[in-house]
């Protein structure tokens, strides 16, 4: 073992070539030049304390609900769920991310339900108001109930990238194919872009 | 501020048919947004149509849940763990001498970093944030992620491709199908081997003017990791796959840009790997084993007349270089505008001003986004001024990068290297260790066979 670990230790030029042995020095001298090329390129790329991982979130001020969302996420269903900001939400006796414009009657029936998938529920709070919230499993990101409540609605409903299902690829693959330029990389320790009650 | 518009507008004069009149117009407004005469200003605005109720029952309504991303933490062990693959990489390559330690690395590498990891962030990708960090100051590099770009580099700086042969998981998955390698010829070898850097440099022009990251968007075997993705790349790796299985690793060798680098780094490596343990017998019996083409014969010895011709041709080979790079630099500056269309700022731009135009019937889902933004158009005309003036900068040294790749290529073909036995180039060796048992001499050293 011993003498195998000396050979290839041993530099690749032998001494008594001197044609060699400068071009060994002359490696050595880049090496030494690449090495401090690369640290001091890092150094100066990482420098400051804000250099921390980003992840992809949709702006929902940018978002314009056109349905890429759903199709383009290279998982199955989408990292992109619907999000509720509830201090924003009007609780409108009819709901217009959960029904249809057009609608038979005032119930939960697969033809006047907005979302393709079923994954706008209500639950009860008091009477005439009902408090709507996804079931983020089934959601798909596609954004109609979306499209509905920004409509007619206050625009309480709006689609984020759901971090615990995003896989963070360098490229979004739907940031590639948004319209609208709503995918923006932020910073990971302020991962969401949730619409809040404007402050004045 | 005069001059400004009137140099703006000069510039200007050498975009084509429409593009002129849009760069003119925008031209102006970018002098004006730099001026600070248009204020910048917050457009989207949150409009309360319907005010909430008033609840009876004591209701509060609930925040929205915010599941974070994966923690910091994990990035560090990813880097760790890469670090740890590189060093047993060498310890196994370099020490052992074991493929079989090394395909174990390989095999943990596809799972972890390919499957588990879904192959992102990888070294190649890398690339391209560093080039976005050159380009955009507003994006920060991630420390993770630089080190995970200068990691195999400082490695082969020292000790040749490791991460090649060992951590990358785009190589483990093509290392794991070389079935029944054919020897490729060394003219294809030569030449497709010339795709890597153009495709490095184009990679690096997209990711640092922002247009998009042209590695990750068809890295060829990232849907296997993933498990689904777009059907075209699909077909791509499942054709480079299939390739794979009689020519070694073509991903690696004709087109892996972050393989530029590493070859660069490990030229000049301190160690390299040492195909037999003790005096080689020039049976050819490890040339013929490596999948890649990696292993040159010795030189045969020099004809008279030899080192005339070659000096003549290397004299040749610096003629054509020196006319290459300006040609292919002016070429790249001329085909400036039709590369900046893959930046999206200038196709929604040049769309805008076709459609205001009255060229172009309809709008198109990005335009609708934009007028919706309620935004002056000049702005995105600004925009995409700037960024072509990027692409106009970086098309012509991607041209002169071209020319002196071919140019460096025709000049290294004259310039001969004395080899005494079969050795392994230290460029373009990826350290798979598959060359050591077919040694004789290495056989002899394990004790399993006795030479004359």
């Amino acid at each position: 073992m011993s003498d195998i670990s000396d050979t290839t230790n041993r530099s690749v030029a032998s001494a008594d070539k001197p044609k060699a042995s400068r071009r060994d020095f002359v490696a050595g001298a880049a090496r030494f030049g690449g090495l401090v090329i690369a640290g001091g390129a890092l150094a100066s790329l990482a420098r400051g304390s804000r250099s921390e991982p980003t992840v992809w979130q949709i702006d929902p001020a940018k978002c314009i609900q056109c349905g890429k969302c759903a199709t383009e996420c290279v998982i199955t269903p989408s990292a992109v769920k619907c999000v509720h900001a509830y201090a924003l939400c009007g609780y409108c006796k009819l709901c217009f991310g959960l029904f249809k414009d057009k609608r038979t009657g005032n119930t939960l029936a697969a033809e006047d339900n907005r979302c393709p998938v079923d994954a706008i529920k209500r639950r009860f709070v008091e009477d005439p108001f009902y408090e709507m919230f996804i079931d983020e499993p089934a959601c798909i990101g596609c954004g109609i109930c979306v499209k509905g409540c920004n409509r007619f609605g206050n625009g309480s409903l709006h689609l984020q990238v759901r971090h615990d299902r995003c896989v963070n690829c360098n490229q979004c693959a739907i940031a590639k194919a948004c319209p609208s330029q709503a995918f923006v990389r932020v910073p990971a320790s302020k991962p969401y872009l949730i619409r809040t009650l404007r402050k004045s | 501020m005069s001059r400004t518009v009137l140099r703006l507008a000069r510039w200007t004069e050498r975009g084509s048919g429409t593009c002129r009149s849009l760069l003119a117009a925008s031209a102006l407004w970018s002098v004006l947004l730099v001026s600070g005469i248009v204020p910048s200003v917050a457009w989207a605005q949150e409009q309360k149509k319907q005010p909430p109720p008033e609840f009876t029952s004591g209701y509060f309504p609930p925040t929205p849940t915010e599941p974070s991303p994966r923690a910091d933490t994990f990035a560090y062990i990813d880097v760790a763990l890469l670090a740890a693959v590189l060093v047993l990489g060498t310890w196994f390559v370099f020490k052992m001498r074991s493929r079989t330690g090394v395909r174990v690395l390989v095999v943990f590498s596809a799972l972890y970093f390919g499957f588990y990891r879904m192959g992102c962030v990888c070294s190649i990708g890398s690339i391209q944030n560093v080039a976005l960090a050159l380009g955009d100051p507003s994006y920060r590099l991630p420390v993770t992620v630089g080190a995970f770009f200068v990691l195999p580099l400082v490695f082969a700086l020292f000790v040749g491709r490791i991460f090649c042969g060992t951590a990358c998981p785009l190589g483990a998955i093509q290392d794991l199908v070389v079935l029944r390698p054919v020897q490729t010829h060394p003219a294809v070898d030569h030449t497709l081997g010339l795709v890597p850097y153009l495709y490095l440099g184009l990679s690096a022009l997209l990711a640092w003017t922002g247009a998009s990251f042209l590695i990750c968007m068809y890295d060829p075997f990232i849907p296997f990791y993933r498990m689904g993705g777009a059907w075209g790349v699909i077909a791509f790796g499942a054709a480079l796959l299939a390739l794979g299985t009689r020519v070694g690793r073509p991903y690696c060798r004709y087109l892996c840009p972050y393989g530029v680098l590493l070859r660069w780094a490990s030229a000049l490596s301190r160690w390299r790997v040492r195909i037999t343990p003790g005096e080689c017998l020039h049976c050819h019996l490890c040339a013929d084993e490596c999948p890649f083409g990696a292993i040159h014969p010795p030189t045969p010895a020099e004809q008279a007349g030899g080192r005339q011709q070659a000096r003549k041709g290397l004299i040749r080979a610096l003629m054509i270089t020196a006319a290459l790079v300006p040609l292919l630099a002016a070429l790249g500056y001329a085909a400036s505008p039709t590369i900046s269309r893959t930046h999206r700022d200038v196709r929604l731009a040049e769309r805008l001003w076709a459609e205001e135009r009255g060229r172009v019937r309809g709008t198109t889902d990005e335009t609708d986004a934009y007028r919706q933004l309620a935004q002056p158009f000049g702005i995105a005309y600004a925009r995409a001024v700037e960024v072509r003036r990027r692409f106009d900068v970086g098309s012509a040294l991607l041209g002169a990068w071209a020319g002196l790749v071919i140019g460096g290529k025709l000049i290294l073909l004259h310039v001969r290297r004395r080899r005494e036995d079969y050795e392994a180039d230290r460029a373009s060796c990826l350290s798979c260790a598959r060359c050591y048992m077919s040694c004789p001499v290495e056989h002899e050293r394990l004790g399993l066979i006795t030479l004359e």
